[in-house]
């Protein structure tokens, strides 16, 4: 059983998807469905220094994100983990697979890999355990920002 | 707020099907009752929607979900379309917020609806964990139930 108590989010490691350099960087728990996510990004993706992503997937509330996900993930294995979340937030209309099939030709992926990529169980981890990292620290609501393991940005909002 | 220990106020209020469900009926299992707000609203939508996400692990601690506002049932059902959940959703709609009076969670006018709080009711319907928010406009991360279920 996952342990899904408070804990501080991972150190920063090889495998994270990682955006800019620096010393200095914010960690981004973010769901490619959310429609807040997308409005944030392109100021999110400007941010000086390092911008890590770490997926946060609400499958009730936007039903594509798995997949959508999972393909971001599939393209950050032929290195363009970036590239396909740059757009699927600029076009959040067209997310259903052909969609995805069409992204990946524009982006100039290897169709077949990225198929058995998006699919395999090691995505599905991936993404899991990123989410997980997220839960037990408190994300509550996309896009989490941190710096320093620390949650910044708290949503102002009445209730 | 109600205490830790003491017995759970028993209740009878319509689920999003408009079927009574009570406090009673978990008798022997424990609930996590989460008094929410109101339906539709920004925080309310996200708090339960991640909470839906990591049902199956609160489930496996043997603890069932049950959120309650102040909402008629039929808002309830349309919410809980919307977010695509599955909890039950209890409506303390007529006395409006009797329930959450109960518990101590609900805010007097001019807000009129129960504050963001997680009441665990144990097997024998003793209250065995509670947490309040600071503000209806925060709510717990599910990391805070599972360290209490811990």
């Amino acid at each position: 059983m996952a342990n899904l108590g408070s804990a501080q989010i991972p150190p920063i490691g090889p495998d994270d998807h990682v955006l800019g350099a620096g010393e200095e960087g914010i960690v981004v728990y973010a769901d490619l469905g959310c429609p807040r996510c997308a409005a944030g990004w392109p100021q999110l993706r400007e941010h000086p220094g390092r911008l890590v992503f770490r997926h946060f997937p609400v499958a009730s509330k936007h039903s594509r994100s798995p997949a959508l996900h999972a393909a971001a993930e599939a393209a950050g294995r032929q290195g363009r983990f970036f590239e396909m979340v740059d757009s699927l937030y600029a076009d959040r209309g067209r997310v259903d697979d052909p969609h995805l099939w069409q992204r990946v030709e524009n982006l100039d992926l290897d169709l077949k890999r990225f198929e058995a990529d998006r699919r395999g169980a090691e995505a599905q981890a991936r993404i899991r355990r990123d989410f997980e990292s997220g839960i037990r620290a408190g994300v509550a609501g996309t896009p989490a920002i941190f710096d320093a393991c620390t949650l910044r940005t708290v949503r102002e909002r009445e209730f | 707020m109600i205490a830790v220990g003491e017995q759970a106020p028993d209740f009878t209020l319509r689920d999003q099907d408009g079927e009574k469900v009570s406090l009673s009926d978990y008798s022997g299992r424990k609930v996590l009752l989460v008094f929410y707000p109101g339906d539709f609203s920004p925080v309310c939508g996200d708090q339960l929607s991640i909470y839906q996400e990591v049902k199956p692990e609160i489930a496996e601690q043997g603890v069932e979900l049950v959120g309650i506002s102040v909402d008629s049932f039929f808002a309830h059902k349309a919410f809980q379309e919307k977010l695509g959940i599955d909890t039950t959703l209890l409506s303390d709609f007529e006395p409006k917020g009797e329930v959450a009076r109960a518990y101590g969670s609900y805010l007097d006018a001019p807000l009129g609806f129960a504050n963001r709080t997680l009441v665990l009711v144990d097997e024998e319907g003793q209250v065995a964990w509670t947490y309040e928010s600071p503000s209806p406009g925060e709510f717990p991360g599910a990391n805070v139930i599972f360290d209490a279920l811990s």
